[in-house]
């Protein structure tokens, strides 16, 4: 902020508050000095449609919480920041305050964590301390994706079964949560045209052993080998190394109707696993990877 | 000095468009309330809207608060505030035929935000989700309110102007300003615009308008109205003029500030954070000037609350406007707010505020008012503003009482830790535990829109009977 503006909220704060104290204090009168008979208050002697107004001082309990909440808003912006640049004599931000509590929790809870140090992925999998956090991480961490029971939905895969984009084991888990993955399928409704969907997809029921027609899925065939085989391999197996899926299980990421498989050959898709190192400390990435693993191998 | 003159030399008043404001204050409370009604039901059958979506939660939501803040709140401000300028000035309005465009000009605006809002065209800024082009509308209406409002205190008859018309001045002008400001966009299309504002500096506009329209148009407005119908309802003289000087000045200088404590451990800095909390706080005493100055011009006359449930609508407001301008700078206080902001006890806080102040001071001005209007002699039956004035209190404390449950459950819920570090609870299941709290609401809310169905029934019924024989404007006027 320059000097400029700093100076500018200084003032208008100052002003405000001096400003809003003087008409408090000015107007203050202890009690009324002339009362009628019958302790009768005198009014301002206007009459408003027939309202008048008593001319009654300001009740001391309330001018006295006034003057408290103006006292300690001055306290409070001398101690802390509100004066424009001014910091507060305490040096207190935020940000700090932030930093000193995820300290604070990193010293409390590594303790915990640090048990679990030695132990390899495979171990931990098996290890029920370890799987009770590793649960409760991802409740927290995952589940609002892939579900609380893991088994996924619509776009986020199952994590429970045995079919993997990009590898099941202990170090392609915790790389895919460490790091994040990002799957890219192209649209293909530029290259190979409506009848190319269609005979691709009819040559994927094929491969599904699912319902079929012969001569289209001869010709999608040909256009597989030519364009989608590049990832998914010649017999449509997939590739973890690129997360290509594979397309023989009757596993469906988008759909298993022919309309959303024509969807995702014609469209293409785009997946994010996103990645969580910046938000988790490796040591709770690796009791999650752990209970993934055991998740998948019951 | 006194300001009195003979009733057969005060003028014409006009009395039509405080009447049409009056009328549409009724119905439009009843619509924003029944919307209020089918919200609270959405939350515990998240599926009631059947797949429609003009009736889905996030389109009806700020149907409800346009609703309720600026059709019924705004008719009731409109009316009172025309009504109580020109009695207080013993003058009739600046400008006739604009005063009649004001009425028609906001009925325009209110019909655009229910068409509009459920088919979801909206700025997304709270409170101010309607348009550019009705933003526009309602900037012109409004300068028009400005123009009639104050042509008439200009041409006032009475050397002073009265304490009421302070807080509706101050609200006018100040609620010109943040409409204006706030709703600043560049449209790209008939329906679509873009803030000029980005990021933080968005959100701290968007929360400066938000607060003062809870502060302007919900509190130094409804402040005006209390301060004419209270001491007229109670036939007693306001409390002390020194508090109602020192408090309004305090109020319009304070609460502009106050606005940063919606953004507290947010991206905004932290020396707006800490300006927007003990400027909440200070607004602690300011506040309470305006229920001290209500309250205690009861005194001598506190008997009239057995047999008047039209004062009783105005006195327990003002307990409940003090409640919530103490509940809202202690939640303005940073380590309160770190447990109740984005729980149901905000949501609680505003209703105690909405139902208990805004709704309730208005209802009791409308009883005062409807039979004044209409020239009857009172209300057609006070039996049922007796049942009214308990649907109401009763509705409201249930909602708030409910909401208070359910905020601090969730505030603990949120924060509470395993001894790993894991949270112990999913979001999932503090919506779970927050069930019982939102039937309770529900019950709460449905009690309050009860009464606004009698009261429609009491006003229909006072309109149709019998007259008096000394009308309002003419050479017998009472003394009303």
């Amino acid at each position: 902020m320059s000097t400029f503006w700093s100076l500018w909220i200084g003032i208008i704060t100052l002003v405000t508050i001096i400003g809003v104290s003087w008409v408090l204090v000015s107007n203050r009168r202890v009690s009324v000095k002339e009362k009628l008979k019958d302790d009768e208050v005198p009014t301002t002697g206007h009459v408003y449609d027939g309202i008048e107004e008593y001319d009654n001082p300001l009740p001391g309990w309330w001018f006295n919480m006034f003057v408290i909440s103006v006292v300690f808003a001055i306290v409070y912006l001398v101690l802390y920041p509100g004066m424009g640049n001014f910091p507060g004599v305490l040096g207190w931000t935020s940000h700090g305050q932030w930093q000193a509590q995820e300290k604070k929790a990193e010293d409390r809870f590594d303790v915990v964590y640090s048990t679990f140090a030695g132990l390899s992925i495979e171990e931990l999998a098996v290890n029920p301390e370890a799987f009770k956090i590793g649960r409760r991480l991802f409740g927290n961490n995952c589940a609002v994706c892939h579900g609380s029971d893991g088994r996924g939905s619509y776009g986020f895969p199952n994590l429970t079964d045995d079919d993997w984009l990009y590898g099941g084991s202990p170090e392609a888990i915790q790389h895919s949560i460490s790091h994040g993955r990002k799957g890219m399928m192209p649209a293909w409704s530029g290259v190979i045209g409506e009848d190319g969907v269609n005979q691709v997809s009819e040559y994927l029921f094929k491969l599904g052993a699912r319902d079929h027609d012969a001569s289209l899925a001869e010709d999608g065939a040909k256009v597989f080998a030519t364009f989608c085989a590049a990832c998914h391999g010649a017999d449509g197996s997939g590739n973890q190394a690129l997360g290509a899926p594979n397309l023989r299980d009757d596993i469906w990421l988008y759909g298993r109707s022919p309309l959303l498989i024509k969807t995702t050959i014609r469209s293409g898709r785009q997946g994010l696993m996103p990645s969580q190192n910046q938000q988790l400390q490796a040591s709770k990435i690796r009791l999650l990877s752990a209970y993934v693993y055991s998740q998948a191998h019951q | 000095m006194s300001d009195a003159r003979p009733a057969d030399s005060l003028p014409t008043y006009n009395i039509k468009v405080v009447k049409q404001f009056a009328v549409m204050t009724i119905v439009w409370g009843i619509v924003g309330m029944l919307v209020g009604v089918v919200l609270a039901a959405e939350m515990i059958w998240p599926d009631l809207n059947r797949g429609i979506p003009w009736l889905h939660f996030g389109r009806l939501r700020p149907l409800h608060t346009n609703a309720v803040i600026f059709a019924f709140g705004g008719c009731a401000l409109f009316s009172s505030a025309y009504y109580i300028v020109q009695k207080t000035c013993q003058a009739t309005l600046f400008m006739p035929r604009l005063a009649a465009f004001t009425f028609w000009g906001w009925q325009l605006v209110i019909v655009a935000a229910a068409i509009t809002l459920p088919m979801g065209l909206t700025s997304t800024k709270e409170y101010a989700e309607l348009e550019w082009p009705i933003d526009i509308l309602i900037t012109v209406v409004w300068l028009s309110y400005a123009v009639v409002f104050f042509g008439t205190i200009v041409k006032r008859q009475t050397s002073h102007i009265y304490v009421a018309n302070w807080f509706f001045g101050a609200f006018i002008l100040a609620v010109a300003m943040l409409h204006v400001v706030n709703s600043a966009a560049i449209p790209v299309s008939l329906f679509k615009s873009y803030s000029v504002y980005a990021g933080t500096i968005d959100a701290m506009v968007q929360w400066w308008y938000g607060h003062n329209a809870v502060g302007f148009f919900l509190t130094a407005g409804f402040l005006g109205m209390m301060y004419y119908f209270v001491p007229k309802q109670a036939g007693r003289p306001v409390y002390s003029y020194r508090l109602s000087i020192v408090h309004f000045w305090a109020l319009v200088a304070i609460y502009i500030w106050a606005g940063p404590h919606h953004l507290h451990y947010s991206a905004l800095p932290d020396w707006a954070q800490s300006l927007g909390m003990v400027m909440s706080l200070i607004l602690l005493a300011p506040s309470w000037g305006g229920m001290i100055n209500g309250i205690m011009t009861l005194s001598g006359a506190w008997d009239k609350l057995r047999t008047d449930p039209t004062l009783r609508f105005l006195v327990v407001s003002l307990s409940f406007y003090g409640m919530s301008t103490f509940e809202g700078p202690m939640m303005a206080i940073k380590t309160v707010n770190a447990l109740s902001h984005n729980t149901d006890w905000t949501i609680g806080h505003v209703h105690s505020g909405a139902l208990g102040w805004v709704a309730m001071i208005s209802i009791g001005s409308m009883y005062h008012l409807i039979p004044v209007l209409f020239e009857k002699p009172k209300m057609y039956s006070i039996k049922l503003i007796n049942s009214h004035f308990w649907l109401a209190t009763m509705g409201t404390v249930l909602y708030i009482a409910s909401m208070w449950v359910n905020g601090i459950a969730q505030g603990l819920m949120w924060r509470a830790f395993n001894t790993d570090g894991t949270l112990t609870y999913t979001f999932a299941e503090s919506i779970e535990a927050s069930m019982p709290g939102y039937y309770v609401r529900l019950l709460g809310g449905g009690m309050f829109f009860l009464g606004m169905l009698i009261m429609a029934f009491n006003v229909w019924k006072t309109c149709r009977g019998p007259g008096i024989s000394a009308p309002l404007n003419g050479q017998a006027v009472s003394a009303t």
